[in-house]
């Protein structure tokens, strides 16, 4: 008896798990039915997003949504794309979208007015400084003394207050291009991103900066974690899950991680 | 008047009262149904607990509000230092463009130009441009502070608007009044020091304090530049939280430091159109 409930057991869990391939585990969950609608930000940068052109699967998030939609049962041509700013996507109310990816880093604040997925990616903290202060040493006795800049919205700037504790009160600023902006005018000595947007910026956005080291993420007492994010209450969300598990599982995120956000041995860790 | 007191009240004046507390009845009765309909309809409808937790958290809000008060303080330094100087810039611009001798013409041009630009482009890309735009030429530190420069896109900005208002001040002293004085042997320079512009300032002091409101709000455009004043501190807090409370708490903020200017501003008005009559 025990056995034929076993193997009872096993053949529904071996449907079931056919059924999550065949796509399943979002039919009618979605907000057009066999269509997955992902949300990117207007602009969507590299190296997220490739020329702006997610359609394209280039870059790091167009690329995990695309494999995404694929272990969730949906072929490329039904993934739809819209845009969608910060504000909207916090804004309490029905959303445009079933997903959206835009680097959001889950903190338990946001979690309380919207959903987020398990992590896709781990980023680490890094610090990008001014031409003017490229031979500072990676040392957080070095980092104080320096005058910081950041995005007023993003998670760095807890960081920088709590952590790095700068001598001079940071100033902030509502998007890359505006620090960028204060960087070239020497306002400000050193900012913080994340490390893939840091190496971005100092690469192709800021002549002769660089990016001089990067906060371990075990060593920082907040990892930021970027998560997909979905309307509160989302029933996709399970569904959402287990795909990443899957793909975390079988390696093909590692794979993506390593094809589209660049090796960062290059960058030493901040003592 | 004082006469018909003695005697009474008049039958037009028993008639006006009952008028008047009749009017106050329904004023005060109407206020408090559209009030009372307000309080209960509203959370009625359907997102409402979704609207209040992400505008009216009352958590949110006593976490935030002393460190917005904090950054207001921000706000009240970079007013402090910018009204008194478009005072003077307004005045002088204002002059330039009244200056009389033909010598002078270059200035009345430099003064339409000035006030031409500075009314016409907004005053957030005056912020950037000035506030990124000069300190990239090279300057050294402190010298390329977002403040300083922040705070003189701010001063062009608002004296090109606190000029016009002068200038109208000026044209409306009567052509008569400058023209006893010249004829009383005072220069032109005591005439506009000691005759204009006493009598032009006092009549535009109620729209200069519109301005002062204004420009108590304006001064959170300099956030966009790097200082983290109240409302980039709000949206610091909306960012984490994800939650529109602290733009609330900066708002309530702001009121209560522009409602009783703006009644000051009105009494002021008012007071001048009483003295005019």
């Amino acid at each position: 008896m025990s056995k034929l409930f076993s193997i009872s057991a096993i053949s529904f869990a071996l449907i079931a798990s056919s059924a999550l391939a065949d796509g399943h585990c979002a039919a009618g969950k979605t907000l057009t039915e066999g269509t997955l609608t992902i949300a990117t930000g207007n602009p969507a940068y590299y190296p997220w997003v490739l020329n702006d052109a997610p359609e394209s699967g280039e870059g790091f998030e167009a690329a995990v949504a695309y494999a995404l939609a694929e272990e969730m049962g949906f072929a490329s041509d039904e993934v739809t794309w819209v845009r969608s700013s910060f504000d909207e996507a916090i804004q309490p109310g029905v959303k445009n979208f079933d997903l959206n990816m835009q680097q959001y880093s889950i903190t338990p604040e946001r979690d309380q007015v919207v959903d987020f997925s398990e992590p896709y990616y781990t980023a680490p903290m890094a610090v990008l400084v001014s031409p003017g202060a490229i031979d500072t040493a990676p040392t957080m006795e070095a980092l104080k003394s320096l005058k910081w800049g950041a995005v007023g919205s993003t998670t760095a700037v807890p960081k920088l207050t709590e952590v790095i504790q700068p001598e001079s009160d940071p100033l902030l600023y509502g998007d890359n291009a505006d620090v960028n902006a204060a960087i070239s005018a020497n306002q400000i000595d050193a900012a913080l991103f994340d490390l893939p947007t840091a190496l971005f910026l100092s690469a192709v956005m800021i002549e002769g900066s660089k990016v001089i080291g990067q906060f371990a993420p075990d060593e920082s007492d907040n990892p930021d974690q970027f998560g997909i994010l979905m309307e509160e209450g989302n029933p996709l969300k399970e569904c959402v899950d287990d795909a990443l598990a899957a793909l975390t599982e079988s390696g093909a995120l590692a794979e993506i991680e390593a094809q589209w956000l660049q090796d960062t041995t290059g960058v030493p860790l901040i003592q | 008047m004082t006469q018909t007191k003695a005697a009474g009240l008049t039958r037009r004046e028993l008639f006006e009262a009952k008028q008047r507390r009749r009017s106050v009845v329904i004023a005060a009765s109407s206020t408090l149904m559209v009030v009372v309909a307000l309080i209960t309809l509203v959370p009625l409808t359907p997102g409402w607990e979704k609207v209040q937790r992400s505008f009216f958290n009352g958590a949110v809000l006593a976490d935030t509000f002393p460190k917005l008060i904090d950054a207001f303080l921000i706000n009240i330094m970079i007013f402090a230092w910018s009204a008194p100087a478009i005072a003077i810039l307004g005045l002088l611009i204002a002059l330039a463009r009244d200056a009389k001798s033909p010598a002078l013409f270059p200035l009345r041009v430099f003064g339409a130009a000035f006030t031409d630009v500075f009314r016409g482009v907004p005053v957030i890309l005056t912020v950037y441009l000035i506030g990124f735009g000069i300190p990239g030429l090279g300057l050294p530190r402190p010298w390329n502070s977002p403040y300083i420069w922040g705070s003189l896109a701010l001063i062009l900005t608002y004296s090109a608007y606190v000029a016009e208002i002068f200038r109208s001040g000026i044209d409306s002293v009567h052509h008569s009044q400058r023209a006893a004085a010249l004829s009383l042997g005072l220069s032109e320079r005591q005439t506009m020091r000691d005759v204009i512009l006493p009598q032009a300032i006092r009549n535009v002091v109620p729209s200069q304090m519109n301005m002062l409101i204004a420009l108590q709000k304006d001064v959170s455009l300099l956030s966009f530049i790097g200082p983290v004043e109240i409302f980039r501190q709000a949206g610091v807090f909306k960012s984490l939280l994800a939650n529109f409370t602290p733009y609330v708490g900066a708002a309530i903020i702001f009121l209560i430091v522009t409602i009783p200017a703006t009644r000051y501003a009105d009494y002021l008005m008012a007071r001048q159109m009483r003295e005019r009559r």
